[in-house]
């Protein structure tokens, strides 16, 4: 009878949320960096639905295989899309380099964690120079926040019979919301570059060694990859829909 | 009921959970990500301006796409699929609120259409 008890008071005490261990397993600052990035994802999903319900209920907008048409320095017309895949390949390459770090990390493999945190380093500015060029283009088109292209020129981003007026008004909308939504994505992947060559310098440095887990190379690489969802997303509703 | 598949789960990952993600396994989710990203391409690039594929379908496949490139982000490279199932569902519920804004604001639109007429 009392062994019955004993057990059925052991048996409770075992589940997770019963007390004396963390239920989620996961350390603080890792499950820190998933709330933070939670709020990020509200953040941005604030931005593209705006950006969705703004060109839903737009009577015109320009076409996307139209306005993103040229490779920078290389093709100035009829290569749609081909930049920006460019810039996906880059970015999701530069994701799977920095999984490679996190899986070199729980080896305690400290110089695979360091060339590949450098080869991160190097996707995420080789994505932030395409985005740069992508902005020249724009701007050298008159495409700005607040500004749009001429006359002439803004046509080509349109079928014919579309009026001045509405090319105008749904230009700007548009120019606004791309600077804005790929600024601040183009945001994300700056401070990302820098938080990893800190990261790598800590590497180098022999303090994760020390403390005997490369747990924040896995942190940051949890920033990494939501960057490199968001640019999932952005990429598919600026650049495909 | 939900803690015991936790628990069934823990017991299944608890020693084995950094073995999870393999080099062999990360460089089969950047092919699946790399598949993906080439059918939309090919959707853009091809079937859609030579009609080989209904107009108001196009977008709908993208979307549909896109959120399986996010399952297999989150899922496998950020390594939520190995994580406790109370943790993933901490995070994956709040994303719900998301739908929420999106129905809202697909509503609100739709008043944006008619002040214009």
């Amino acid at each position: 009878m009392s062994t019955a008890v004993a057990q059925q008071i052991d048996e409770v005490k075992s589940t997770p949320w019963s007390g004396g261990r963390s239920p989620f397993n996961a350390e603080y600052g890792k499950m820190m960096m998933w709330f933070f990035l939670l709020s990020d994802a509200f953040t941005f999903s604030s931005l593209l639905i705006s950006y969705g319900a703004l060109r839903f209920s737009a009577p015109v907008w320009p076409a996307p295989s139209l306005v993103f048409q040229s490779f920078p320095g290389l093709i100035e017309h009829g290569a749609p899309l081909v930049f920006v895949g460019l810039m996906t390949f880059i970015l999701i390459m530069s994701s799977v380099t920095m999984v490679l770090a996190v899986e070199a990390g729980h080896r305690n493999a400290k110089k695979e964690v360091v060339w590949w945190m450098i080869g991160t380093i190097i996707g995420g500015v080789m994505f932030l120079g395409c985005q740069a060029m992508e902005w020249t283009h724009l701007h050298s088109e008159g495409f700005w926040w607040g500004h749009t292209p001429t006359k002439e020129t803004l046509q080509e981003f349109f079928n014919k019979g579309v009026p001045f007026v509405q090319q105008q008004n749904t230009s700007q909308q548009f120019a606004n919301l791309f600077f804005t939504i790929t600024g601040f994505h183009g945001f994300h992947v700056f401070s990302g570059v820098i938080i990893n060559i800190i990261i790598t310098v800590n590497v180098l440095l022999g303090t994760y060694q020390k403390r005997g887990s490369y747990l924040m190379v896995e942190k940051v690489g949890l920033y990494w990859h939501f960057v490199d969802l968001v640019w999932v997303f952005v990429f598919t509703f600026f650049y495909l829909v | 009921m939900s803690s015991e598949i936790t628990d069934a789960h823990a017991e299944g990952s608890e020693h084995g959970e950094h073995e999870t993600m393999t080099k062999k396994r990360i460089w089969k989710v950047f092919f699946i990500l790399l598949g993906i990203t080439c059918v939309e391409f090919f959707i853009a690039l091809y079937l859609a301006p030579h009609h080989l594929i209904a107009a108001n379908i196009v977008n709908p496949i993208y979307i549909i796409l896109t959120l399986f490139k996010a399952f297999y982000i989150v899922g496998y490279f950020m390594h939520l699929k190995f994580e406790k199932m109370d943790m993933a569902l901490a995070i994956i519920i709040p994303i719900l609120f998301i739908i929420g804004l999106i129905l809202v604001l697909t509503n609100e639109s739709h008043y944006w259409i008619d002040l214009r007429l």
